[in-house]
């Protein structure tokens, strides 16, 4: 272990290239959780309406999306998107919406198996009072499937932080590419990779120890 | 948009066609993936056993403590802590070819999934399994080998199968320390040719086949063990 020295590493160094790529990884994260959970709800939805105009396109892209690498996912968007709208976009503006599309997929299938969970007299009760499809959703499935879920959605979240570290295939400024800077720059890659490793082992195993907490607080007993 | 599939075709300036060279690539996404995948199962499952283990508190820690780290870190970080950290550290891993660092690499990052579904297949048993065969005067050893791993394995084959699946997905994740694996050729064509929906198409193609082909030898595997009558059955006549 001789022949590393990690001495270089200061507070004005991680405030310097580290800290806006932990602030972007988090961005990415938090965004593409909400808009993954929103998407992700919209094609559970369409796939368990029983209309197969509905169902068929949720289930092409859950399966299209999931049986893809996401390094090729981000690829693939990187190259598409500018394509499409004509002009070149940001590393980062790509990823954001490459991680919005990609765990929309992940999350609709938690989301189906959440809503899977709630038993059908809880739909047949809304019903029974007169509740519309939205207002049954709303009301009575999707804040019980919500809570089913929860511990899965929120440790799908921890892999998606990990996750975001692959935007490294596009140049992305992430935490990893921070310390990847960082560590050319001061001429310590290794170091860099190694301070990488571990923050990222804080962060993820801090959270893994909260989720289990939460999992242990909000398990409904039945 | 027209495309223009002649680009296999055309040569890349060493001699060789894009195709020759994607079939190369090929080869190496799959040898990286089936190379890690042994790697995977051998010491995911050992893992899996050490964490249900009676008796040894130290062990259960240690392995506890192996799927925290490996599950932790993302595997990027884990490739590059295998492909350039450890060898500076350990001087004599500079011998270690990259193919093989990159292999251990994604090999143990994936053996803490598979340990996390064998203990789950593990403690999935009854304990019933575990009680009788200590009844039988079985040791250690033997209640694992002959009684809880035979049929634990056979319940867990079905999540195995698709950690199977994201290893080969994962093992896309090579082309950051350069093993010429599919990605990298699709980075580095799309780069030389500029024909990058031709190109991505190709390769996603190749991943979708390989995860196919994975699926296939898994469903495979999974009929060949099956116990006659005893899984997906138990109708009337199952009792005494």
């Amino acid at each position: 272990m001789g022949n590393l020295d990690l001495s270089f590493v200061d507070l004005e160094l991680l405030r310097k290239f580290v800290l806006n790529g932990f602030l972007f990884s988090v961005q990415l994260t938090v965004v593409s959780t909400v808009g993954g959970i929103l998407v992700g709800t919209l094609l559970a939805l369409m796939r368990l309406s029983g209309n197969r105009i509905l169902a068929w396109p949720a289930v092409t892209y859950v399966n299209v999306m999931r049986s893809i690498p996401l390094v090729m996912v981000i690829l693939w968007f990187f190259l598409l998107i500018p394509f499409l709208i004509g002009r070149s976009i940001g590393a980062e503006l790509s990823a954001f919406i490459t991680f919005i599309a990609f765990q929309a997929a992940f999350f609709s299938e938690i989301m189906r198996a959440g809503i899977q969970s709630i038993s059908r007299g809880q739909v047949f009760a809304g019903q029974a009072l007169g509740m519309t499809y939205a207002q049954n959703m709303r009301l009575v499935i999707l804040p019980q499937a919500v809570r089913n879920m929860l511990p899965v959605l929120l440790t799908q979240t921890i892999v998606l932080f990990q996750d975001t570290s692959l935007v490294y295939a596009i140049g992305a400024y992430d935490l990893l590419k921070g310390f990847v800077t960082a560590g050319k720059i001061y001429g310590r890659p290794e170091e860099a990779y190694l301070l990488a490793a571990v923050v990222y082992f804080l962060i993820c195993f801090g959270l893994s120890a909260l989720v289990r907490r939460l999992q242990a607080r909000i398990a409904i007993i039945r | 948009m027209a495309l223009d599939w002649q680009i296999f075709l055309e040569d890349d300036g060493s001699g060789r066609t894009y195709l020759e060279w994607i079939l190369d690539a090929w080869r190496w996404t799959l040898s990286v993936a089936g190379s890690a995948w042994v790697v995977a199962m051998c010491v995911g499952a050992l893992m899996g056993v050490l964490r249900t283990l009676p008796h040894s508190p130290w062990l259960v820690r240690l392995s506890n403590a192996w799927v925290e780290l490996f599950r932790n870190v993302p595997l990027l970080v884990q490739i590059f802590l295998w492909y350039f950290v450890l060898p500076r550290m350990f001087p004599a891993m500079q011998q270690v070819s990259g193919f093989a660092l990159v292999v251990m690499g994604l090999g143990f990052f994936t053996s803490a999934r598979i340990a996390e579904q064998v203990r789950a297949g593990i403690q999935a048993l009854p304990r019933g399994q575990r009680d009788a065969a200590m009844a039988m005067g079985f040791s250690t050893w033997q209640t694992y080998r002959y009684v809880l791993l035979p049929m634990a394995l056979r319940i867990v084959w079905p999540p195995l199968t698709s950690e199977s699946m994201n290893l080969l997905k994962n093992s896309s994740v090579a082309f950051a320390v350069s093993v010429a694996e599919l990605t990298m050729y699709a980075m580095q064509v799309q780069e030389e040719t500029s024909r990058g929906v031709e190109v991505y198409l190709a390769v996603t193609a190749l991943y979708a086949v390989s995860a196919l082909g994975i699926y296939a030898l898994m469903s495979w595997a999974e009929r060949r063990m099956r116990v006659p009558g005893f899984m997906a059955t138990g109708g009337p006549g199952g009792g005494h």
